[in-house]
């Protein structure tokens, strides 16, 4: 298949690729941008664990194609970081233990990153609904929510 | 040097010390990994439950433009694989089965030549069902005589038990990258056991174990299925020898489902015999594991075990018969036949506390068991599993029954034993000191994110009298470290902080220290235990099934960490859920095919599923266990959440389900709606 040639703009930067028209964004990020933080799993929409922000909104990085993302915002999990300092939601999924095998974490924190943004003071239901789509094999869910509603309450700014 | 026990670093809820290389997508797992020239591989599965294979042509995958390297039964080396099966066999036992694999330059083109492939298949006759399968020897246990024991009970119960097979849908996928460094292979894979995997590969490729270094820093979960070598490490091998290539083969979420193990579903004829007061007479159970096409390997499953140990009883017999169908093979899933057995056991035991009228700890204080029954050995805790009883009874005395209305509420309660979790040699450790406040720890074993990492450090730090920050760890490379053992049995701690604590110990004398685990004791068995009670709501129109909260209490011995036990716990009362409410492989009978083997038609649970959790479990050393005190607790929660769930279903409706998982329509038929 012919490969096309696109520019995405992933985490603030232009990043020129050239891929098949049928190549995802996952796939994309992973293989042709070495971003390898946003994660695979079940390629078909059900996981979550490729969750990324396109234009601020959180999608499933594998039923998005690239090319289709030419000309948007995507911002990956290794972009959330400013300055060498973690994001307030990195920061309480270390404090709440909101992760174990860590496979899922990028894509539960790029879920509750889009929310906050959207909306800064969450009610718990809107926090829970925001990681439904969002799986985590080893059950991590309970700190996952108390990771999000932390660093809603900003309590794990500090550090 | 050593600090005062106040100042410990054991025993603190330290957040584990590589969360913010996973929190920030640092952490690199096998699937990452991208070496210069990387390949792509994907494998060719048996369209077919049962079939021969008459012919490949791989012809014109091979000249497909990207395409590396070809492997099939028509070319590739005989070996031995699953007993007395070959690597790429020509008969295929079951949809799923490897038939061939591609190396290309992308996955899309390796999916490509898969495409064009020419198999020709002759179906044969097949059976998936545990009721028609081929059926193994009987693995019989007797104590006593447990048929006096029934003609001498005042109470019978007499069920039939079933549970379902369950997938263990690690959300990060087998999967390894292959390397040739010239004769020697290095695989970066996602296993718990970098040796087991080291050696199974090396005595496939007809290699010195020495000649295969396999490296895990990260990996994206296991629960059981990633303990042994399995066949797409091999076969990612060959490609990269063919291609002259690394190669990365990872398995799709349906070959994940297909073809890398699963739970074994069981059928347990149970049969307690008890007097008016309680005491057990007999204990009986007649049990059929389904293994699939194959024997995997890696931990068996005992699903007769906790029937002979759990409850002080002089008559015990069970019988465990193996079930072969043209199904995936089965492995260990986190309490391998323990979480099955329980459900068989524990829901009887509710049906006794019943028909006696008796409270169900009650019951089960009045057949406390103190001593190891099938060892003949006292424990060397003997009252742990009192102390959980308590504390559960104690963290679920404000949860309320609702038997009116159309939201029914209930309470069911359940405990469990688990063979392993005391660890067991060998196990080896290094420590280093940098300077006089730095230290590193080496170990071959992994973390498969239970928490190793942490805890060895913590129980270094502790020893060195060191601040955690200044202890840092190596791990998950088989050919850097000394020997670790697999992460199974919930034993990695306690086989390996005995270990730490030796080498930090030795290390404080020569500043280098190796230390070994040491022997279990002699005349006493090592026990990890716990128990559970459940609050459920039940909608009696549709049939949901809500788990509200749950209490869980555990004796794992030393608490190194209290953060990392409540997030075991957690997780496998979490997956206990799963198990007991909507988990199932379905396969259908009339075609031998999986119908869902997929993230959206497998229900694994979801946030919104996840029930408040009470863990109160408490820091109990066990020194007589291990110099440590530590035992397991990844596998233990899991043992009782189902049948705790199950008897609280009973509790709210007043209808038992004997069957899991507990479907709402299985429900629905037995209230008559």
């Amino acid at each position: 298949m012919e490969a096309t040639d696109l520019v995405l703009r992933v985490n603030g930067v232009e990043r020129p690729l050239s891929v098949e028209p049928r190549r995802t964004l996952v796939d994309a990020l992973r293989f042709d941008l070495g971003l390898t933080g946003t994660k695979k799993s079940c390629d078909m929409g059900d996981c979550g664990a490729c969750t990324v922000m396109v234009d601020g909104r959180a999608e499933y990085a594998c039923l998005r194609l690239a090319v289709d993302c030419a000309g948007h915002d995507v911002t990956t999990i290794e972009g959330l970081e400013k300055d060498g300092r973690m994001h307030a939601l990195q920061r309480a999924f270390v404090e709440a233990d909101a992760l174990q095998c860590g496979f899922c974490t990028p894509g539960q924190i790029m879920s509750l990153a889009a929310l906050l943004q959207a909306k800064p003071s969450p009610s718990p239901a809107e926090i829970l609904r925001a990681v439904s789509g969002n799986l985590c094999r080893c059950g991590a869910y309970r700190n996952i929510v108390r990771a999000g509603t932390l660093a809603a309450q900003g309590g794990a700014r500090r550090g | 040097m050593r600090r005062e026990p106040e100042h410990g670093v054991v025993g603190r809820p330290h957040p584990r010390i590589e969360a913010p290389d996973k929190v920030t997508g640092r952490a690199r797992y096998s699937a990452d990994v991208r070496l210069p020239g990387q390949l792509q591989a994907r494998i060719l599965r048996s369209p077919h439950p049962h079939a021969r294979v008459v012919g490949v042509d791989t012809g014109a995958a091979a000249a497909l433009p990207g395409v590396r390297a070809v492997i099939s039964s028509a070319d590739a080396p005989a070996i031995r694989w699953y007993e007395k099966s070959l690597l790429f066999d020509t008969t295929l036992r079951f949809a799923g089965d490897e038939v061939a694999a591609v190396a290309a330059e992308t996955e899309e083109i390796a999916e490509d030549a898969l495409r064009l492939i020419r198999v020709e298949y002759q179906p044969l006759p097949f059976n998936v069902s545990l009721e028609d399968g081929a059926r193994g020897e009987a693995d019989v246990y007797r104590r006593g005589d447990a048929a006096r024991g029934l003609r001498e009970a005042e109470v019978v119960v007499e069920q039939v038990y079933t549970t379902q097979t369950a997938l263990h849908n690690a959300l990060e996928p087998h999967g390894c990258v292959a390397a040739w460094e010239g004769e020697r292979l290095v695989l970066y894979e996602s296993t718990q056991g970098v040796f087991s995997v080291r050696d199974g590969v090396a005595e496939a490729l007809g290699l010195a174990k020495d000649a295969v270094r396999v490296v895990t820093p990260h990996m994206g979960g296991g629960f059981g299925a990633k303990q042994i070598a399995w066949k797409h490490s091999v076969i990612a091998a060959l490609l990269a020898r063919r291609a002259g290539r690394p190669v990365q083969i990872l398995l799709e979420r349906d070959a994940e489902n297909l073809a890398a193990g699963n739970r074994n579903a069981t059928r347990q004829r149970v049969r307690l015999g008890a007097r008016r007061d309680g005491t057990l007479t007999a204990v009986e159970a007649r049990i059929l594991m389904q293994v699939g096409a194959y024997s995997a390997g890696g931990e068996s499953s005992a699903v007769a075990g906790i029937y002979s140990t759990l409850y002080r009883c002089a008559n015990v017999h069970t019988e465990q018969v193996q079930v072969f169908t043209n199904t995936g093979p089965a492995i260990a899933f986190r309490a391998p036949g323990y979480a099955e057995g329980a459900f068989g056991l524990e829901s009887a035991m509710d049906e006794l506390a019943r028909a006696l009228r008796m409270d169900p700890i009650e019951l089960r204080l009045r057949n406390y068991a103190e001593r190891h029954q099938e060892k003949d050995k006292p424990y060397t805790s003997p009252e742990s599993l009192r102390r959980c009883y308590e504390r559960v009874k104690e963290a679920s005395a404000a949860f309320e029954r609702q038997h009116r209305g159309k939201r029914r509420r209930g309470i069911g309660f359940a405990a469990g034993d688990w063979i392993a979790g005391s660890g067991s040699p060998p196990g080896y450790a290094w420590v280093r000191l940098e300077d006089e406040q730095h230290a590193t720890v080496i170990t071959g074993a992994q973390d498969i994110g239970t928490g190793t990492r942490t805890a060895l450090c913590q129980v270094a730090a502790d020893e060195l009298g060191l601040p955690l920050e200044n202890v840092s760890i190596q791990i998950g490379d088989s050919g850097a470290g000394p020997y670790g053992p697999t992460s199974h049995g919930s034993t990695t701690l306690a086989t390996l902080g005995p270990a730490v604590r030796a080498a930090a110990e030795a290390a404080r004398e020569n500043r280098h220290g190796e230390g070994a685990r040491g022997p279990n004791p002699q005349g006493k068995a090592v026990r990890t235990c716990g128990a559970q009670c459940a609050q459920v709501e039940v909608d009696l129109e549709t049939g949901e099934i809500t788990v509200l909260r749950l209490a869980a209490a555990h004796d794992c011995g030393l608490v190194v960490n209290p953060l990392l036990v409540d997030s075991q716990v957690l997780g496998a009362v979490t997956q206990g859920v799963g198990f007991a409410l909507f988990e199932e492989r379905r396969v259908d009978r009339a075609s031998g095919l999986v119908l869902n083997a997929n993230l959206e038609e497998y229900k694994v649970p979801t946030a919104a599923d996840a029930p408040e959790v009470r863990n109160v479990t408490l820091s109990m050393p066990d020194l007589e266990a291990n110099v440590l005190g530590s035992k397991g607790i990844g596998e233990p929660p899991i043992i009782p959440a189902a049948p705790a769930i199950a008897n609280a279903v009973f509790d709210a409706v007043g209808v038992r389900i004997r069957d899991l998982p507990l479907l709402r329509e299985k429900l629905l038929e037995a209230l008559g709606r």
